[in-house]
């Protein structure tokens, strides 16, 4: 494409099918034990 | 739901259901912000009228791209994937997996800003954890967590460092049941630093999995808001020791972690100051409330926002620094279901304190509203830890309309409850900051992956 460059596809939708597990890491004890983000932990099945 | 922003000179839009990122030229940007879906098959006449300055025929071409991109399902996707009542069981399963332990309600340090009230967490008696304790609370969250085999304990305060002891043996008894139960630990350990000899450092360095080292950047802003006992400076006694922790750290993870108040709002000189002591450097924003002193107000986000661009751009030439907030793992991070609940507080995750109480996360300790039971006697309030498992960025009102409500899964309860007396209804400074938080990150990722300068 011209005028669009896209930098990362559907992968949420797609992570609907597989997810759900909840073995991966509580976001608050990585390393913030104040604020949240949620998108910057890992998954335990990738 | 499309968000579009413009950051660090990345025009970009966030395709919310989906989860696609794309990264536009300035005419695309401005004719996204004119459509309303579904497109028609041309540019109309009035979207073009609306954008005089462009060549129509560009402005076509760019239209036809969109289309494409909402014919793959990369643009307008709805949530309705999602399958709520799924979601919602698997919370309401209230399986605790992770525990804050708070060893030690004692610290060396007077730090200003303390959500913990110095360490005692208000209640005017300092102790430390017993054994005893600690080893109901790890049978508590193996006989908690079911069939899940990951099982995070952090050691928090007050300074665990405080109470070594509780925790060598607590590491011993965790280890020694994991088989029998199927589990897997996974230690950290959140410090200041005072009490890091050789024999802690090399034993943190072989057991804990993460470790948090609280410093807050500069040497000056430190001394100001983290003093000693006696009032002084901590910075000289606690560089040397964490700079011997991170040279031995080999492949384990640790954070540089510092708290910015309203008295050094230019955190960004933090962040760099940090780096210089090691790559992974968490700071964030202090919580407070708005009549404390060194709170952060509404009428400094301006400031503060600027303030993470700034950031942003010293940290686009210099790859090298790992900055914790702006990590956004957009390809393989958690799944949607994850996404959905957030922190965990009170129901997966909970705070145990050295008398054995169980409250839904370390910053409720002490609010009696919220105790959910005692390792001591086996009691859990199901009905309190079934509030906590019904929040989500469904049931909480101010993120079903938020462009970021998948990255930050709904905030901070805590913080909700200290700001708006009410866990369900969002800090707004705290989301305005967590957004540009985000914008920055994906501007960081479009410019690192060459799909942006």
């Amino acid at each position: 494409m011209k005028h669009i460059k896209t930098l990362n596809g559907a992968t949420l939708k797609k992570s609907a099918a597989h997810g759900g597990c909840g073995e991966c890491q509580t976001s608050c004890q990585s390393a913030c034990k104040t604020s949240c983000t949620v998108a910057n932990q890992k998954c335990e099945n990738q | 739901m499309v968000h579009t922003f413009q950051c660090l000179g990345v025009f970009a839009a966030v395709d919310v259901n989906s989860g696609a990122v794309h990264v536009l030229d300035e005419l695309t940007y401005r004719l996204l912000e004119q459509v309303t879906p579904p497109m028609e098959e041309h540019c109309p006449a009035e979207v073009r009228d609306k954008l005089p300055q462009y060549d129509p025929a560009a402005l076509e071409e760019a239209w036809q791209e969109l289309r494409g991109l909402a014919e793959q399902g990369l643009l307008f996707e709805e949530d309705d994937y999602i399958d709520r009542e799924k979601a919602a069981s698997i919370q309401q399963q209230a399986l605790v997996k992770a525990l804050c332990l708070h060893v030690s309600h004692d610290c060396n340090l007077r730090c200003k800003y303390c959500f913990a009230s110095t360490g005692d967490f208000g209640t005017g008696h300092r102790m430390t954890m017993d054994f005893e304790t600690a080893k109901k609370a790890i049978d508590f969250v193996v006989a908690k967590s079911g069939h899940r085999r990951n099982i995070e304990v952090d050691f928090f305060g007050g300074e665990p460092l405080m109470a070594m002891d509780t925790v060598k043996k607590t590491v011993e008894y965790a280890r020694s049941i994991e088989k029998e139960h199927d589990k897997c630990f996974r230690f950290t350990i959140t410090t200041n630093g005072v009490l890091l000899d050789d024999e802690n450092i090399e034993y943190i360095n072989r057991e804990m999995s993460n470790a948090v080292l609280s410093l807050d950047g500069r040497r000056e802003v430190n001394d100001d808001l983290r003093p000693t006992v006696n009032g002084k400076g901590s910075y000289d006694v606690i560089v040397p020791r964490f700079e011997k922790l991170i040279a031995g750290r080999g492949t384990k993870d640790y954070y540089l972690r510092g708290t910015f108040t309203r008295f050094h709002k230019d955190f960004a000189e933090d962040v760099k100051a940090l780096a210089a002591i090691g790559r992974n450097v968490s700071v964030e924003p202090v919580v407070g409330k708005e009549d404390d002193p060194y709170a952060l107000r509404e009428e400094d986000l301006p400031e503060l926002k600027a303030e993470y661009e700034r950031l942003a751009e010293y940290l686009k030439d210099h790859p090298e620094t790992n900055f914790f907030h702006f990590n956004v793992d957009l390809a393989q991070g958690p799944c949607v279901i994850k996404r959905l609940r957030g922190c965990g507080a009170g129901c997966e995750y909970v705070a145990v304190t050295p008398e054995g109480d169980i409250y839904p996360c370390h910053q409720f300790v002490g609010s009696e509203d919220y105790r959910l039971g005692s390792v001591h006697d086996d009691s859990f309030d199901k009905e309190l830890s079934s509030r906590f498992a019904g929040l989500n960025i469904y049931t909480r009102e101010a993120c079903r309309d938020c462009w970021a409500r998948f990255y930050c899964s709904g905030g901070c309860s805590a913080s909700n409850l200290l700001v708006n007396g009410d866990i369900k209804k969002p800090h707004h400074m705290g989301c305005e900051l967590e957004r540009k938080r985000l914008e920055c990150a994906i501007a960081l990722q479009a410019i690192r992956s060459g799909l942006a300068e």
